[in-house]
């Protein structure tokens, strides 16, 4: 994953390594192009290709390994998705927000009351 | 993959016609400049040294700037180099592994101003050629060549991704395995 820059957030496949500080990066939709390993985080993700793919061959690996679906599942894929739904809320959707977590909160305390008041 | 500093640009001259010589010989030149203005004197310094020629009985023909047919592939380049140091004139020849060319010849600059404090004016491009991996000469790129080539991220820091989220201090000591 880019984990810097403008591309933050994407999900790249390391194709080949050019040498100590870049490798050689691609993804269905970009070209295929040099990064640092500054810029990239490693996921557990794994892609089967062999060293060099073609663009369809990479599409194709992609696809089998199912790899969108995995990181959307994956508790670290899921943070950035909330993340960036945060970041891109209206100030209505931040006051629903702040209005469901205020009444998760009453339910909680009210559950809670109930239980004290049962040990007591 | 993106802002070069040198770029790369074919340049073909000729000498005016003369009475003596209806069509002088057409001469051309690949270099490397920042821009085509430079570019342009350049060929005449090299034609200049070469042929006797000089900008002001000469032409220039076209000048085009010469892109990366490939960038998406990893080459090896070597590149041949004269530059002046402190006490003279040396040739040297540096290799290196980039997707492009003018990639490596701005790797070749950097390398060249850190290693032997030559600037950029002092170095002349004599030749680059992308050589096949089992003619490399050079051990720090003989090491690449390895279609199963690992390597740990010793040391691994992660930036926050935005300057934003940069802080001075931190709760915690910051994880730098992998």
């Amino acid at each position: 994953m880019v984990n810097y820059g403008p591309s933050y957030g994407k999900l790249v496949v390391i194709v080949d390594v050019i040498d100590q500080n870049r490798a050689l990066v691609d993804s269905p939709d970009m070209v295929r192009g040099a990064m640092n390993f500054k810029r990239l985080s490693l996921t557990d993700l794994k892609v089967d290709i062999p060293r060099m793919p073609k663009k369809n061959q990479l599409a194709a690996a992609i696809e089998s390994a199912d790899v969108y679906n995995k990181w959307a599942n994956s508790s670290w894929g899921r943070k950035l998705i909330v993340q960036k739904k945060r970041a891109s809320l209206n100030d209505f959707e931040r006051f629903k927000v702040m209005v469901a977590r205020v009444k998760r909160g009453a339910l909680v305390k009210r559950e809670l009351a109930k239980l004290k008041k049962e040990k007591a | 993959m993106g802002n070069f500093r040198f770029h790369q640009y074919q340049v073909v001259g000729r000498a005016l016609p003369t009475a003596t010589d209806e069509q002088p010989k057409i001469y051309r030149m690949k270099l490397w400049a920042t821009n085509e203005v430079r570019a342009k004197s350049k060929f005449w310094y090299f034609l200049r040294k070469l042929k006797k020629v000089k900008k002001s009985h000469g032409q220039i023909l076209a000048i085009n700037e010469i892109f990366e047919k490939k960038p998406t592939t990893i080459k090896n380049y070597g590149i041949w180099v004269r530059y002046q140091s402190r006490t003279g004139y040396h040739n040297m020849y540096k290799e290196y592994r980039d997707t492009t060319l003018n990639g490596a010849v701005e790797q070749m600059y950097d390398e060249m101003a850190s290693r032997h404090r030559v600037r950029a004016p002092c170095i002349q491009i004599i030749k680059t050629a992308t050589v096949h991996s089992k003619l490399c000469k050079r051990e720090n790129t003989k090491q690449f060549h390895d279609s199963t080539i690992k390597f740990p991220l010793t040391h691994h820091k992660i930036r926050p991704p935005t300057r934003k989220l940069k802080t001075t201090y931190k709760a915690s000591r910051p994880n730098t395995f992998v």
